[in-house]
């Protein structure tokens, strides 16, 4: 590409920058499309987002992430968030290893470009193991999927039915989660004996409507309880499915998120391997390109951040 | 004073002063030269690139035209048989027991659809931006080439295979999508909703999406190679009015179509995977679907973030275009260049704040609604300020009538007809009569579409010699002008009142509407005005394949006279646009009738004691 490029000397007067034959920005034409590639891609972010926001306020409840991401390797239930914290460390922390890299470069160091971008390979792939245990566990121990989302939050105060259709001693109250069960799957939270609310999961015989729970055709287990506050009050209703839109939402957007991980993995470990051949040290540029993927790199880190933020803090 | 300007005293200017980038130092090597599909297939130059997208949008142009004329037959006598379109539309033209042919009504929407698509996304932002951004940004600011060639090559290769995609949907056995252009769901987010809402759908999806590609390819390009390539003393205040609207245009395409990309992305994975980001509580034949929580209004929302920009993406090159045109062929330097920079980038930001004047009729609340009027109407200013400087400039001027001229006094006169209807539609109370009307068709066709096609010729007919070191016939090209002028008036006009009188648009047939029967000679008067102007349009491009080798030859380096620097560069195109030394830039590009002289160009170095002409 380096032959094709037709760029004036970078040297010129702060006054005279926007005058013509001078790059105003003090910036390289590859870094300065990198920058408005961002620019766009941020507004493409910004639309889910916003659409998200614009969906999760128009429900009448919302999963709360601390029920729902609660799961740790090994150490099962009760870990609210310290997962992603511990997925978004990696992630922040290969920010660093990437300035790093990217200063080592200024300086015309291989070995050390080559070094800190071997550590930000690693841990990009490392949050995208992370994604992977996460989704696998929202999907094959939880069964949420793009279309059903079984993360519900109570909007009344009830008690659960018994195995005799009479109130247990099991009580919930408004702003309480639950999570429906998948009937006769092994769950994955089983082997920690403890689940999401503390209900072992029942083993029914089918689909069909039991005195403690409705049992849907797909083998969703829906409590029943009766209400005990509210208009409903003295009514017997059963658990229904959280808002849908929230598994959608959720694999849409942090999906996309990872694919751009994973295309900034390989374009890392192209630009790591170009760096380790030499390539870049006949340029003299300062190792631009390690420069260009670095403003990548920070960028899907800080879009991970308002990720984050709206999936898990809010 | 003309012949003060000997053909020698550019280059000898350029040698002795210009800029030195040692670009012709370096071996290109053959690349440029040798191969035929390195020239001019896959070429990496700008001006066989501009060329590229200027032939690709005039086939497009052809083709939504004539899908126009077919609706319009349609329309305008209902009772006649289409049988004869039959080799051609196949299964799309139902005969009947008497042998009468009807376009049948799935197709007429089809039609509808691919019209818009076409004629907004292809011919009027690839083929006017991609064309004259392509042309004239390395030219007229001293570049060699765009930043990246590259980049510059795969923009058009994406808006290529974009085509090629649609062209595709046009023929697959359901037809191509049929929701209209703007694609709102659930039509298009539910393949069994209609006819096109399957495959066709499918495809006009993945062939929009290709063209965002191309467009933010092409935007980042453009946007770098203004800042990055101006040549020595083309300062920012110095740029002539054309590379200030392709500048503008390129920042608000890169700010509003990744917006869209992330609905037709939402849009997707409710076709395929079942989400329900854009649907709730549908019932499709009766049957209840199982779609819940999403908002078709979201995406509105979504879509008309870049739909509403994308009008000024189609708008401000014409604008552009248009500025230089008149300024040239009047002899007369631009009335009030700074402030039609600013009102370029006044409506570039209004652009961003006015979307939802689209959805009015939507159910928006209507105290959002009233920020959006507001808005809307404040964008009347700018608009006005650029209206009156070109008419300003006009005055007083030695008017040159020639094509490019009458073009470009013809798209002033479109704007203001088509921009005054605005008006009236960016008042939410008056758009709860007019909206979905033939009034909002006149509107948005004059004011955008037959606007941004004189802006188009224009530059066309004033660049043609640039592009093919020939010229157009001038009088094909006269022809052109006044059969399009009228015609597009004769069409448009009497939309105003079918849209007053509350005839709705993208309707099939009117025979069961009692209230609109008197409105049949109206029809068929405007359905034989689109003809007459489909015509005109036939004789413009025999006019441009027939000019390219057999036009009158340019026989000096500046035919009109101008000062921008692309009429400096040799009259043969060749790679790098200068053969030795980049020119040196001293004055802004509109020093027309200074000082006694009829043009000074911008590489003329001041005189002592001369005033800059740019303030």
């Amino acid at each position: 590409m380096a032959t094709d490029t037709l760029e004036h000397d970078v040297h010129t007067d702060e006054k005279e920058a926007w005058d013509g034959a001078a790059q105003p920005f003090k910036a390289s034409y590859g870094k300065l499309m990198m920058w408005y590639f961002l620019l766009s891609d941020a507004f493409t972010f910004s639309g889910f987002l916003i659409a998200y926001g614009a969906i999760r306020f128009s429900m009448p409840s919302w999963p709360v992430p601390d029920f729902v991401f609660q799961t740790f390797p090994f150490l099962g239930m009760g870990k609210p968030l310290y997962f992603v914290t511990f997925m978004t460390f990696v992630l922040l922390f290969s920010s660093f290893t990437m300035v790093r890299a990217v200063q080592e470069g200024h300086q015309e160091n291989r070995k050390g470009v080559v070094f800190w971008m071997l550590l930000t390979v690693l841990g990009g792939a490392g949050f995208l193991g992370c994604q992977a245990w996460e989704w696998n566990t929202l999907i094959n121990a939880e069964h949420m999927s793009v279309t059903t989302n079984p993360f519900g939050t109570h909007v009344e105060s009830g008690v659960y039915l018994n195995d005799k259709g009479q109130p247990s001693g099991d009580t919930f109250q408004v702003g309480d989660s639950y999570l429906i069960h998948m009937n006769g799957a092994s769950h994955g939270e089983d082997h920690t004996g403890d689940d999401h609310d503390g209900h072992g999961a029942h083993h029914y015989d089918g689909a069909g409507d039991y005195a403690d729970a409705t049992v849907d055709e797909n083998g969703y287990i829906h409590r029943k309880y009766k209400v005990t506050s509210g208009d409903d009050e003295g009514a017997i209703k059963s658990e229904a499915f959280g808002p849908k839109s929230f598994g959608a939402l959720f694999f849409f957007i942090t999906g996309f998120h990872g694919f751009h991980v994973l295309s900034g993995v390989v374009f890392l470990l192209i630009i790591m391997l170009n760096s380790m051949t030499g390539l870049y040290v006949e340029r003299k540029n300062g190792y631009e390109m390690v420069e260009k993927i670095g403003l990548y790199w920070h960028f899907v880190d800080l879009v991970w951040v308002f990720v984050f933020l709206v999936f898990y803090l809010i | 004073m003309s012949d003060v300007m000997t053909p020698s005293i550019d280059e000898q200017l350029i040698k002795e002063q210009g800029y030195n980038d040692h670009f012709h130092d370096h071996h290109h090597g053959d690349k440029y030269k040798s191969s035929f599909i390195g020239h001019y297939i896959f070429s990496m130059d700008h001006k066989i690139i501009a060329r590229q997208f200027l032939v690709t949008g005039i086939i497009w142009a052809l083709i939504g035209a004539a899908m126009s004329i077919v609706f319009r037959l349609q329309l305008g006598f209902p009772e006649e048989s289409l049988t004869w379109l039959k080799p051609v539309l196949g299964k799309w033209i139902v005969v009947d027991a008497e042998g009468i042919g009807k376009l049948s009504p799935e197709f007429y929407y089809a039609l509808v659809t691919m019209h818009g698509t076409i004629l907004v996304f292809f011919v009027l932002t690839a083929g006017l931006s991609g064309t004259f951004s392509n042309l004239l940004i390395p030219f007229q600011l001293g570049a060699r080439d765009m930043a990246s060639p590259f980049l510059n090559m795969l923009s058009y290769w994406f808006f290529f295979l974009a085509g090629v995609v649609m062209f595709y949907s046009l023929f697959i056995s359901t037809g191509p999508f049929s929701g209209g252009w703007t694609a709102y769901p659930p039509l298009s987010a539910l393949p069994q909703a209609s006819t096109g809402s399957g495959a066709g759908m499918t495809l006009w999806l993945v062939s929009l999406t290709l063209f965002v590609v191309s467009v933010l390819l092409g935007g980042v390009n453009y946007i770098t190679t203004v800042l990055n390539l101006r040549t020595k003393g083309m300062s920012l205040w110095r740029m002539p009015l054309t590379i200030w609207a392709f500048f503008v245009t390129a920042i608000i395409g890169l700010l509003s179509f990744p917006v869209l990309v992330s609905g037709f992305f939402m849009l997707m994975f409710d076709r395929g995977l079942g989400t329900s980001f854009f649907l709730s509580e549908i019932f499709i034949e009766g049957q209840a679907l199982d779609y819940i929580g999403g908002s078709p209004v979201l995406y509105q929302h979504l879509f008309w973030f870049l739909g509403h920009p994308e009008v000024y993406i189609i708008i401000l090159p014409a604008m552009g275009i248009v500025s230089e045109v008149l300024s040239v062929h009047a002899r007369k330097p631009i009335f009030g260049y700074k402030a039609m920079v600013y009102s370029i980038l006044a409506i570039a930001f209004l652009a961003f704040i006015v979307w939802a004047h689209h959805m009015f009729m939507s159910g928006v609340n209507p105290f959002i609604s009233n920020f959006f009027v507001v808005f809307t109407l404040i964008i009347a200013v700018p608009s006005a300020v650029k209206v009156f400087n070109w008419i300003t400039t006009l005055y007083g001027g030695n008017i040159k009538l020639n094509t490019p001229m009458l073009f470009a006094i013809g798209f002033v006169s479109m704007f203001i007809s088509g921009g005054l209807t605005g008006i009236f539609l960016g008042n939410s109370a008056i758009d709860i009569q007019m909206h979905d009307t033939y009034f909002v068709v006149a509107h948005f066709h004059i004011v955008m579409g037959i606007a941004a096609f004189f802006g188009m010729f224009a530059g066309i007919y004033h660049w043609y010699p640039k592009m093919y070191s020939r010229f157009m016939n001038e009088t094909l090209g006269k022809i052109h002008f006044w059969v399009t002028l009228i015609g597009a008036y004769a069409i448009f006009w009497p939309m105003h009142y079918l849209g007053m009188a509350g005839v709705p648009r993208r309707y099939y047939s009117f025979e069961n509407f009692d209230a609109f029967a008197h409105f049949d000679d109206m029809n068929k008067f405007i359905t034989v005005a689109a003809i007459v102007t489909f015509a005109a349009q036939i004789l413009f491009v025999i006019n441009f394949f027939y000019s390219i080798w057999r036009g009158k030859k340019m026989t000096t380096k500046n035919p009109w006279k101008a000062n921008t620097l692309e009429w400096t560069t040799p009259i043969e195109p060749i790679h790098g646009n200068w053969p030795g030394n980049l020119p040196t830039v001293h004055r802004w590009s509109y020093d027309y009738g200074k000082d006694g002289k009829d043009y000074t160009p911008q590489y003329i170095p001041m005189a002592e004691g001369e005033v800059a002409g740019d303030h």
